[in-house]
C-alpha cells in the first residue's frame, strides 16, 4: 500500500500530539518517576564529587591517593561491576521473553559479580584503615571514604533489592508489578555503573596523577 | 553502657521559665485536642479518612494545617526576637539570655523556611495541581503520603527540641566551624540536622512525584502549552527540588559525619574546608528561594486572570520567564557570600547573574499588571493579597538588585539591611501568595467560602504590619546594626526597633484575624456555601468538578482543547453552541487504596532521629528496622487500588450537579 495514501486517510484531528495523548500507562509513569529519582541520586553524588574535588589535595600531611590506591584491585572492581551490568542486561532480555531460567541465572550472576565488587571494595577499605589511612586522618580521606562508600552502600542496597525481587518473582511470577520493579532495578544498576566510571576516573585515575 | 545515651533529666530546661511555660501551654493544647477527638469518638474517622489517606486533596489540606500551626510557632519566635531587640539597649539586657536568643533565631529561620513555607507551597500544589491537570491523583499516591509524614516528622523533632535538650544556636544555616562538634557540643545542631534530613527526604520524594505527575499524567488534549500557569510553576519548582535537595542531603550527611564519626569535611584542622559548606549550602539555598517563590507566582497568575475575567496576559512569556528563573537560580549562589574573598571577576560574574534574574521577574510583574489592565477586577481577598504582593515585592526586589552589587554588599553584608531585604521578598511572595491560594481554593476544598471581611482585615494588618516591622530594619541596617544581636549599646537604633516591634504586633493582629476568619466562616458555612463548584467563575479544570471534589476528582476525564479549557467551555455553552450536560456513561473507577505506610514509616523515622540525636544506638537500630519492615510490607502488599462502582460514581455525579461539565 502506498504510504502517502495511508497518511491521507488519517484525519488531521486524529493526529494527536504526544503531549496531548492523555495520562501515560503505569509502566511508563513508574519508569519515568524512577528516572527522575535516579537523576536526584546523581545530583547527590555530584555534591559528593564536588566535595572530593575540593578536598583531594587536603591530605594534612597524611597519605595521598597515589600512595594508597592499588590499580590492580580497582581494575578488578571495575571489571566485575561492568560485567554485572552486562549480566543485568541479559536478565532484562530474559524478562522480556518471560524466561524464568534466564532471569534467575542473570540475576544470580549479577548478584555474584556485585558481591565480588563489594567484597573487594571492603577489603580495600580495611587495608587502608589498617595502615592508619582512616577517614579521620585527613579531609582527603574523609571525602574519599564518603564518596566511594556511598557508592558501595548503593551497591549493597541494590543487591538486597535484587534478592527481594527474586523472591517476588518466585512468589508471583511475571506480574506487571514485578516486571516494572525489575525494570527499575536494572535502571538503578546501570546508573551505579555510570557513577562508578566517574569514580574510577576522578578518584582512581586522576588520584595517581602526580 | 548507658541505655539512654546522652539523655538524662538535665536535658529538660526546668530552670528556664519561658521555655517551661511554653511547653506547658503546648502540652495543654495537645491534651485538649486529643481529649476532644476522644470525646467526639473520631479516632477511627481520623485514622481512616485522614492519617492513612493517600488522596492528594486530603494530603494537601494536612500540609496546610501543618504549615499554619508552624506559622504560629515561627511567628512567636519572631515576635520574641523583636521584643528582645526593642528593649535590650544600653544598660538593659532584655528578657532573653543569649543562649536562648540564639536558639530562637535559629529556630525561627529553620521553621519558617522548612516547616511553614515548604508545606504551604507543597500543600497547595498537592491540592490543586492534579485537578488542574484534569487527572485523579498524583503519580505515586502512597509515596505522597510518605512525603507528608516525613515532613511532619521533621516538624515534630524540631519542636521536641523545645522541651528536651536544645535547638541549634548557629543560625538557620548552621555554618561550620561553629556547627562542628568542637564549638557546638550540645544536641542542638543534631536536632537541626536530623529534622531537616528526614523532612528533606520527604520533600525530595514530593519533587519526584510532581515532576512525574506533571510530565506524564495530564488529561487528554492538555499539551504543555495548555497547562495552567500554576502547573508550570509547580513543574519548575519540583524540577528545582529534584536538582537542589539532594545537595542539601549530601551536605548535611557530611556535617553529620564530621560530628558523629570525626570526619574532617569542614573542621578547622586536618584540611577541612568550611567555605565548601557555605558554597554547597547556597547551591541548594538559592534555588530554594525559587522553589518557594515560583508556586506563589503561579497562584498570583491564576488569581489575577480569574478575578479580572481575562486570560492571563502573555501566557507564553510567563512560561518562558518561569523556566528562565528555574535555570538562572543555579547561577547566583555566590551572592550569599561576596565577602568570602573570591576575586573581583568572580564576584562580578555572580553580581551580574543576580541582576539578570530581575529581568524574568519583571516580565512577570508586567504580565500581571496587563492582565488586570482593562479587566473587570473583583476585589476579593485573593486579589487583595495579589495586589499587596505586587506593590511590596517590587521594592523588595529592588533592594535585592542593590545587594547584588558586590561593592554595596560589602557594606551591608550580614547587617539587618539584609534581614529586611529577604523578609521583603519572601513574605510578599511566598506568604502573600499562599494566603491568596488559601482563600482562593478553600471553597473548592470544603464547599464554602471564607469570610471576606475578616479576610480583608487580616490582609490589611499583614500589609501594614509588614511595612512597619521591616522598613525600620533597612534604616538600622544602614546605621550599621548587624543581624542576630541579643543586645546592643547604640541607643539611636532603639526608636527604629521599637517601631519594628509595633509592626510585629500589627502582624500578630493579622494572624488573629486569620484565625477568626476561619472560625467565623465555619460557623456561617451555610450562608457561605457554594453548591456550583465554581464560586469565582474560574477558568481552570479544578472548578469544573463538585466542591468538595469526590475522591476520584472527575467522573470522566475531561478533554482539553485549549488553554483555560473550563472557561472556553462555559463561553461555548452560554453561546448555546453546545448542550451543557451530555448524557454520561459511567464506568467504575480505580482509586488508590489508603495506606498506613506513610504514618508508620514516619513514626519510625522520628524514633530513629530522636535516638541518633541522643546517641541511643539500640533505639536507632529499632527505628531503622521498623521503617525497613514497614516498607517491605508495602512492597509485598497484594492490592493497592480499590474500585469504585459505576453506580456510586453516577449517584455522586447526579446529586452534585455542576452546571457545566467537560
Amino acid at each position: 500500500m502506498n504510504i502517502a495514501v495511508g497518511v491521507d486517510d488519517v484525519h488531521e484531528g486524529e493526529l494527536v500530539n504526544t503531549s496531548e495523548a492523555g495520562p501515560a500507562p503505569k509502566r511508563i509513569v513508574v519508569s519515568y518517576g524512577f528516572w527522575i529519582f535516579l537523576l536526584s541520586d546523581i545530583v547527590m553524588f555530584s555534591a559528593l564529587f564536588a566535595g572530593y574535588a575540593a578536598l583531594a589535595r587536603a591530605t594534612a600531611g597524611g597519605p595521598t591517593g597515589s600512595q594508597l590506591f592499588n590499580q590492580q584491585t580497582v581494575a578488578m572492581e571495575t571489571a566485575f561491576l561492568l560485567l554485572s551490568s552486562y549480566s543485568c542486561g541479559l536478565m532484562s532480555l530474559a524478562i522480556n521473553s518471560r524466561g524464568y531460567f534466564g532471569t534467575f541465572l542473570g540475576a544470580g550472576v549479577t548478584f555474584l559479580l556485585g558481591a565480588a565488587f563489594l567484597s573487594l571494595e571492603l577489603r580495600e577499605f580495611a587495608t587502608m584503615i589498617a595502615i592508619g589511612a582512616t577517614p579521620q586522618r585527613s579531609a582527603f580521606l574523609s571525602a574519599f571514604f564518603t564518596l566511594v562508600g556511598c557508592h558501595g552502600l548503593h551497591v549493597a542496597v541494590g543487591l538486597s533489592w535484587l534478592v527481594l525481587m527474586m523472591i517476588q518473582l518466585a512468589m508471583r511470577g511475571f506480574s506487571p508489578v514485578v516486571e516494572r520493579r525489575l525494570h527499575c532495578f536494572s535502571l538503578f544498576w546501570h546508573a551505579l555503573d555510570i557513577i562508578w566510571v566517574l569514580i574510577f576516573t576522578v578518584v582512581y585515575l586522576m588520584g595517581v596523577v602526580p | 553502657m548507658n541505655l539512654l545515651g546522652k539523655l538524662s533529666w538535665s536535658a529538660i530546661p526546668v530552670h528556664q521559665p519561658i521555655i517551661m511555660g511554653t511547653v506547658a501551654c503546648i502540652g495543654v493544647i495537645i491534651l485538649a485536642a486529643l481529649a476532644w477527638v476522644t470525646a467526639k469518638g473520631s479516632w477511627l474517622y481520623l485514622w481512616r479518612e485522614w492519617l492513612t489517606s493517600v488522596d492528594h486533596k486530603r494530603i494537601g489540606v494536612m500540609y496546610l494545617v501543618l504549615a499554619m500551626l508552624m506559622l504560629v510557632r515561627g511567628f512567636a519566635d519572631g515576635i520574641m526576637m523583636r521584643t528582645q531587640q526593642a528593649v535590650a539597649a544600653g544598660g538593659a539586657q532584655g528578657y532573653l539570655p543569649p543562649e536562648h536568643f540564639d536558639q530562637i533565631f535559629s529556630a525561627h529561620g529553620t521553621i519558617m523556611i522548612f516547616f511553614v513555607a515548604m508545606p504551604l507551597v507543597i500543600g497547595l500544589m498537592n491540592f490543586a495541581v492534579p485537578m488542574q491537570l484534569g487527572v485523579r491523583d498524583v503519580a505515586f499516591p502512597t509515596m505522597n503520603s510518605i512525603s507528608l509524614w516525613l515532613t511532619a516528622s521533621g516538624v515534630l523533632l524540631t519542636n521536641v527540641s523545645l522541651a528536651i535538650g536544645e535547638f541549634a544556636k548557629t543560625g538557620w544555616v548552621a555554618y561550620p566551624p561553629l556547627s562542628e562538634l568542637q564549638f557546638s557540643p550540645g544536641v542542638g545542631v543534631d536536632y537541626y540536622l536530623w529534622s531537616l534530613q528526614i523532612a528533606g527526604i520527604g520533600t525530595l520524594l514530593s519533587g519526584v512525584n510532581f515532576v512525574t505527575t506533571i510530565l506524564k499524567l495530564r488529561a487528554p488534549g492538555m499539551g504543555y502549552m495548555r497547562m495552567p500557569v500554576f502547573c508550570w510553576t509547580a513543574l519548575a519548582t519540583n524540577l528545582l527540588i529534584v536538582a537542589a535537595f539532594p545537595v542539601l542531603t549530601a551536605l548535611f550527611a557530611m556535617l553529620l559525619l564530621d560530628r558523629y564519626l570525626g570526619f574532617h569535611f569542614f573542621t578547622v584542622n586536618a584540611g577541612g574546608n568550611a567555605m565548601m559548606y557555605v558554597n554547597l549550602f547556597w547551591i541548594w539555598g538559592h534555588p530554594e528561594v525559587y522553589i518557594l517563590a515560583l508556586p506563589a507566582f503561579g497562584i498570583f497568575s491564576e488569581v489575577s486572570a480569574t478575578f479580572s475575567g481575562k486570560p492571563l496576559f502573555g501566557y507564553r512569556s510567563m512560561v518562558g520567564a518561569t523556566m528562565a528563573i528555574c535555570v538562572l537560580s543555579y547561577t547566583v549562589w555566590l551572592h550569599h557570600f561576596f565577602t568570602m574573598g573570591a576575586s573581583a571577576s568572580v564576584n562580578a560574574f555572580f553580581g551580574i547573574t543576580s541582576m539578570l534574574i530581575a529581568v524574568p521577574t519583571g516580565v512577570k510583574i508586567f504580565n500581571w499588571l496587563f492582565t488586570m489592565y482593562g479587566g473587570r477586577v473583583r476585589f476579593t481577598v485573593p486579589v487583595l493579597w495579589t495586589v499587596g504582593f505586587m506593590v511590596t515585592f517590587v521594592f523588595g526586589g529592588l533592594t535585592g538588585v542593590l545587594l547584588a552589587l558586590p561593592a554595596v554588599d560589602w557594606q551591608v553584608h550580614n547587617s539587618v539591611f539584609l534581614v529586611a531585604h529577604f523578609h521583603h521578598v519572601i513574605i510578599p511572595s511566598v506568604l502573600f501568595g499562599c494566603m491568596a491560594g488559601y482563600n482562593y481554593w478553600f471553597p473548592k476544598a470544603f464547599g464554602f467560602k471564607l469570610d471576606e471581611r475578616w479576610g480583608a482585615a487580616s490582609f490589611w494588618c499583614w500589609f501594614i504590619g509588614f511595612h512597619l516591622a521591616f522598613m525600620p530594619l533597612y534604616v538600622v541596617g544602614l546605621m550599621g546594626m548587624t543581624r542576630r544581636l541579643q543586645h546592643y549599646d547604640v541607643l539611636s537604633w532603639q526608636p527604629w526597633l521599637l517601631a519594628a516591634e509595633a509592626g510585629a504586633v500589627v502582624i500578630l493582629a493579622g494572624i488573629v484575624c486569620q484565625i477568626v476568619q476561619l472560625v467565623v466562616s465555619i460557623r456561617a458555612r451555610e450562608q457561605l456555601r457554594d453548591t456550583t463548584g465554581d464560586p469565582w467563575n474560574g477558568r481552570t479544570l479544578e472548578w469544573s468538578t463538585a466542591s468538595p471534589p469526590p475522591a476520584w476528582n472527575f467522573a470522566m476525564l475531561p478533554h482539553v482543547g485549549e488553554i483555560d479549557a473550563f472557561w472556553a467551555k462555559k463561553q461555548r455553552v452560554h453561546a448555546r453552541q453546545e448542550r451543557s450536560v451530555q448524557r454520561r456513561e459511567y464506568e467504575p473507577i480505580e482509586v488508590p487504596k489508603n495506606s498506613p505506610t506513610g504514618f508508620v514509616t514516619a513514626f519510625f523515622a522520628v524514633l530513629t532521629g530522636f535516638a541518633l540525636i541522643w546517641h541511643i544506638w539500640w533505639m536507632a537500630g529499632v527505628g531503622l528496622l521498623g521503617a525497613a519492615v514497614t516498607l517491605l510490607c508495602f512492597m509485598f502488599r497484594v492490592e493497592d487500588e480499590v474500585e469504585i462502582p459505576a453506580e456510586q460514581v453516577a449517584l455522586f455525579d447526579q446529586s452534585h450537579p455542576v452546571e457545566i461539565s467537560l
